[in-house]
């Protein structure tokens, strides 16, 4: 059993999801997900005991294109991410009821697939295709499901695809040179090219707006708050959990082996613009009304330390901003279930429509806040982990980079504590709020499980991500010593 | 064993907290109560064996548990120390925490979340213990940021109240603003000794490791700006009177005798690197010096008996500091110590006194109830006379070591620290006054009910004055019990005053400036029988005292509100104009894309499907050829 197999089973698991029904199509995904999970877990296993589990496949010889799936360290923490997620995002939908449910689950899978597929792939065009497949069951999702009326959904939809459509473009053009100039789109074979400065830096352009764009890093994040707003919870998980980390799991899987001198060259303003990311997009949160736009913008500022931690191009960025981008794909998911099933009741995302819940639902407001807090890195949970490493490192990079991108912990805290009083405290709210049932609390703990667990002993993660990062290092550093 | 009991002195309050805050709804209030003193008495229990143990042997007990973090150049493991100084931090935090949760089984009885009061305040002791037992910076900074929570949880502990909330977030944000001087400090130390172990850094100093002194400065400075936050000294100390929101052993526990010393504690940990760097303790010694005489000042005025007591214990944290800027970190410890007996015993026995009038906090609406309230009132007699500084009381030692010592290194810093100690005296007999002397002022209703407070609240009462009056002996002048105890862990000796006249003047010259403090108040409150009038009538230097030096609305006017500016700009000006940029481009493809439309039928089920069987399709085909 290879890596490919939880490919096929997620994409046979949404055709079968589509076929049972509406009906059965909930628990159908429920089961194919789990499936998937069962399936990495057992990959990463045998991956662990020395056996080949990765796939390779000579699918054209010209051009030669390879449907190849690598799984090392990294392949395997971002598939087992994805296929960690997928399940809850499935179970934590149940909660709600869609028309076209069958479609709607199947969807979910089937981005799920194209996820995994992007992560594995070691051919640059099969790469690319799944980058871009991965947009299509979320454009659906969102447009036929999100909320508001369906012109707002459409405008911010559009847009979105768009924005990141055009932006994958350039890859695209970046990965077609790249083959005229190597003869292959294999990434090993791209990490070993030995392009001028000039090429690198037009390359390495290319790659930071895709990724740039995807992630997303200021100036080029406005289709994000608008569709995490608008597009159903599930799909907002998928977004903010999974699909954004695809770009900076690419920038260290592709854009920095391939062009580490420019990379070099131009990372004091990669990594400038990150972190004016964290602070803009903190004082953003600050004047968000809608509960699910501050989380974007929240997210916005989160996300650019995890790429600053990247561009640093030392071990301890990349392994933090590694460890950063789990950790935020749980934390994020977690948010947004919260918001959702505030939403459950009070069928608003106005944060001024809400608050006095506390009073009424102890249980739901004990989890929300460690989740909150887990945003804002506390110590002992997994994000302070990420945090920490990402900051040494921008620490070591230059000071005034961590004294800035570290005012994400006051500044986090202002945004989410305020958040949290509006939403949760205060006199008790006239409008009932129903504690959280059994299948919604479940879905909090398996998240603050994991949240709590790698907080105190990220160890088995570190050590299966450490030396992987240290060969893309190797890479890096080809250019720069 | 010695890990295992080491073990259980950790998690013994982490155990409480987890069975309070899953099963305490269930338990009667009582057994809530009682579990919850009863997991901070096992880690008292295991601290005081632990404390004769190292008594003894002198050999500091570590435990080594397992990787936390591991970064490039070094790595962070779950590991504790038990030495002379945690031990003794541990002492007080344990012992008077058990005190304080006693108490707080009669104090918080009629609260309906009982339970998570105590879940909340066993996790904020586990946190302390963590703080302090850690081995190195990172584990300190566990409990740090903890402690910080707890805080935060049990100031908002009454959260329907949106006032209270904000005291609660005010009081995390302002703690965080510090916490990340903290750790751009440890960023530092790790960065220039490989380590972040108190142990191998010390180690690596003793062998010659050679550091950038210009780099180790920096580091110090963001430490103390992280002490400053948590210790609550200028410029970040306003969280803390706002904190009086909180439930009043909340006050007692975590904002008087605990976790304010969060800061002096990490300083002292680290004093063989502060010596190294002599600039910073001169800016720490001069912040603490002005913190103590503008918290002081402000002090004067206040008519909230809580707050009263918060300005002060600002106060008194900031002749701490100027100790520990004076490289006198014995004696910083020992006004610790002391501080922590009396400023409990005073907290605890205002709550008494709330508690007894339903609520009322305004010492204009008390007056008279030492005649009702006699233990509350001798123990706070006691206490305030400890604080004041008057001998025998353990305060004249502590805060005359501390004043003799600022004597001796630095003349202007002494007489700012005479002049707060004379406004202490001052404040502190005027809410003694005011609130036990002369009739009661507030309601009828409240005068019927005027009592005693039960046993569970007189009899830690008792103990914390006994040892207000006592604690003074742990370090007599000239035959200092602490600086021996403490030598171990001190990179330099501590200082050896000879008692000459010099000496006995400034004894002198403390004890005539606390009594003319006290005889001030005397005059106004008990001969004149004045009594501070009503807001809207206090004017002048008053008005400007009463309103903080308007600090708050000044920091609200400089930062909050700039940022909010700020982030209506963002909204409504570049993500506007980002946004439009982008969607001009959109509509221009939108516009093409419209010739390409009629193909398009709209079913997602058709999409998908095509969609699907094609994936299958290849990927079926490559199976098949394989």
């Amino acid at each position: 059993m290879d890596v490919s197999f939880i490919l096929v089973i997620l994409l046979f698991g949404a055709a079968a999801t589509w076929f049972v029904g509406d009906k059965l199509a909930s628990k159908a995904a429920l089961i194919f997900s789990t499936a998937a999970l069962a399936a990495t877990l057992y990959v990463i296993y045998r991956y662990n005991q020395g056996a080949p589990v990765s796939f390779i496949y000579l699918w054209n010889q010209s051009p030669r294109i390879f449907l190849g799936f690598q799984a090392d360290g990294l392949s395997l923490t971002m598939t087992l991410l994805t296929t960690a997620l997928t399940p809850i995002i499935v179970f934590s939908s149940f909660g709600n009821l869609f028309p076209k449910t069958r479609a709607f689950y199947a969807l979910i899978l089937f981005m799920a697939f194209a996820m995994v597929g992007t992560f594995l792939s070691v051919d640059g065009l099969v790469y690319y295709v799944f980058w871009e497949l991965s947009l299509i069951p979320i454009y659906f999702i969102a447009l036929i499901w999100g909320s508001g009326t369906a012109e707002e959904r459409k405008k911010s939809v559009i847009k979105f695809f768009i924005y990141t459509f055009a932006g994958s473009l350039f890859m695209l053009v970046a990965f077609v040179y790249l083959y005229q100039r190597t003869g292959s789109f294999l990434n090993l074979h791209l990490y070993k090219a030995m392009l001028t400065s000039t090429e690198q830096t037009w390359i390495f352009a290319a790659f930071f707006l895709a990724y740039a764009i995807k992630t997303p890093i200021i100036p080029f994040h406005t289709w994000q708050a608008n569709v995490y707003q608008k597009a159903p919870t599930a799909g907002t998980m998928l977004l903010s959990g999974i699909m954004l980390k695809m770009a900076l799991f690419s920038i260290i899987r592709w854009q920095l082996p391939i062009t580490p001198w420019a990379a070099n060259e131009y990372k004091y303003i990669v990594i400038g613009l990150c972190i004016a990311g964290v602070i803009y997009g903190s004082i953003l949160a600050l004047k968000q009304t809608d509960l699910k736009k501050l989380l974007a913008y929240s997210s916005l500022a989160h996300v650019g330390l995890i790429a600053a931690g990247a561009y640093t191009l030392t071990l301890d960025g990349l392994r933090g901003a590694f460890l950063q981008m789990i950790a935020h794909g749980f934390v994020v998911v977690g948010l947004f279930f919260a918001a959702e099933v505030i939403n459950r009741r009070f069928e608003t995302g106005e944060i001024s429509g809400m608050g006095g819940i506390r009073v009424q639902s102890p249980k739901f407001t004990s989890m929300f806040m460690i989740l909150v807090l887990a945003s804002v890195a506390l110590p002992g949970t997994f994000n302070f982990v990420g945090e920490f490493e990402v900051l040494y490192s921008l620490a070591q990079s230059n000071i005034w980079f961590a004294v800035i991108g570290g005012t994400t912990i006051i500044l986090g805290a202002f945004y989410m504590l305020r958040m949290f009083q509006q939403v949760m405290l205060g006199e008790k709210n006239e409008k009932f709020f129903a504690d959280v049932t059994v299948s919604e609390g479940a879905v909090f703990v398996i998240i603050l499980a994991v949240l709590l667990f790698f907080g105190l002993y990220p160890k088995p993660i570190t050590d299966f991500i450490t030396p992987e990062l240290e060969k893309v290092l190797v890479y890096i550093n080809r250019f720069n010593k | 064993m010695e890990t295992n009991l080491a073990l259980l002195l950790l998690f013994a309050p982490f155990a409480g907290f987890l069975i309070n805050i899953f099963f305490g709804k269930k338990l009667s209030k009582t057994l809530t109560g009682t579990l919850g003193t009863v997991a901070v008495a096992v880690s008292f229990a295991a601290t005081l064996y632990f404390f004769l143990q190292v008594l003894q042997t002198k050999t500091p007990v570590m435990v080594n548990l397992f990787e936390w973090l591991h970064l490039a150049n070094f790595t962070v493991n779950f590991s504790f120390q038990l030495d002379q100084l945690s031990l003794l931090w541990l002492m007080f935090v344990t012992g008077i925490g058990t005190l304080i949760h006693m108490y707080s089984i009669s104090y918080m009885h009629d609260d309906e979340n009982m339970h998570k009061f105590f879940a909340y305040l066993n996790l904020f002791v586990f946190f302390m213990i963590t703080l302090v037992m850690g081995s190195n910076l990172l584990i300190m900074f566990i409990g740090w940021e903890g402690v910080g929570l707890c805080s935060y949880l049990l100031i908002g502990f009454w959260y329907k109240n949106q006032e209270y909330n904000d005291a609660a977030k005010k009081a995390f944000i302002m703690n965080r603003i510090g916490d990340l001087g903290f750790l751009i400090g440890i960023f530092i130390l790790a960065y220039l000794f490989h380590t972040v172990e108190y142990d191998l850094m010390k180690a690596e100093l003793e062998n010659g490791w050679s550091v950038d002194k210009a780099w180790l400065g920096i580091a110090m400075l963001c430490l103390f700006i992280g002490a400053c936050g948590k210790s609550a000294q200028l410029p970040l100390y306003t969280w803390l009177p706002d904190a009086m929101a909180g439930p009043t052993p909340v006050s007692a526990l975590i904002h008087a005798a605990t976790m304010v010393t969060a800061g002096i504690f990490m300083i002292t940990r680290l004093n063989f690197l502060f010596n190294l760097t002599p600039d910073v303790l001169e800016i720490i010694a001069v912040v603490g010096a002005v913190t103590s005489l503008v918290a002081a000042s402000i002090g004067l005025v206040q008519n909230d008996i809580k707050k009263v007591l918060a300005y002060s214990t600002v106060s008194q944290l900031g002749l701490i500091f100027l100790a520990l800027g004076l490289g006198a970190y014995e004696i910083a410890v020992f006004h610790v110590i002391t501080h922590a007996f009396f400023k409990a015993c005073l907290f605890l026995g205002s709550g008494s006194v709330i508690h007894a009038l339903h609520g009322e906090q305004d010492m204009r609406n008390m007056g008279g109830l030492r005649k009702v309230m006699k233990i509350t009132f001798v123990t706070f007699l006691i206490s305030t006379l400890a604080i004041s500084g008057l001998p025998p009381f353990s305060g004249f030692f502590s805060k005359d070591e501390i004043l003799m010592t600022a004597f001796h290194h630095n003349k202007p810093l002494w007489v700012i620290g005479s002049l707060a100690s004379i406004m202490t005296a001052f404040y502190m007999f005027r809410l003694l006054y005011l609130t036990f002397y002369k009739d009661f002022r507030g309601t009828e209703e409240q005068k019927h009910h005027l009592h005693e407070s039960p046993t569970l609240i007189t009899f830690p009462l008792i103990v914390l004055a006994i040892l207000a009056l006592v604690g003074g002996a742990i370090s007599l002048p000239g035959m200092s019990w602490l600086n021996e105890y403490l030598a171990p862990v001190m990179a330099k000796p501590a200082e050896h005053h000879h008692l000459g006249n010099t000496e006995y003047m400034l004894m002198g010259i403390a004890v005539v400036g606390a009594l003319i403090g006290i005889g001030v108040a005397y005059a106004k409150y008990i001969k004149k029988g004045e009594v501070p009038p009503a807001d809207a009538q206090i004017t002048g230097v008053t008005n400007v005292l009463y309103n903080k030096y308007y600090v708050d609305e000044i920091y609200t006017a400089i930062i909050i509100k700039p940022i909010y500016a700020i982030g209506s700009f963002f909204k409504n000006v570049t993500e506007v104009a980002l946004s439009g940029f982008v969607f001009g481009l959109g509509r221009a493809a939108t516009l093409l894309g419209n010739q390409g439309k009629t193909v398009q039928n709209g079913s997602i089920g058709f999409y998908l499907l095509v969609f699907v069987l094609g994936v299958c399709s290849i990927l079926g085909y490559i199976f098949l050829v394989k």
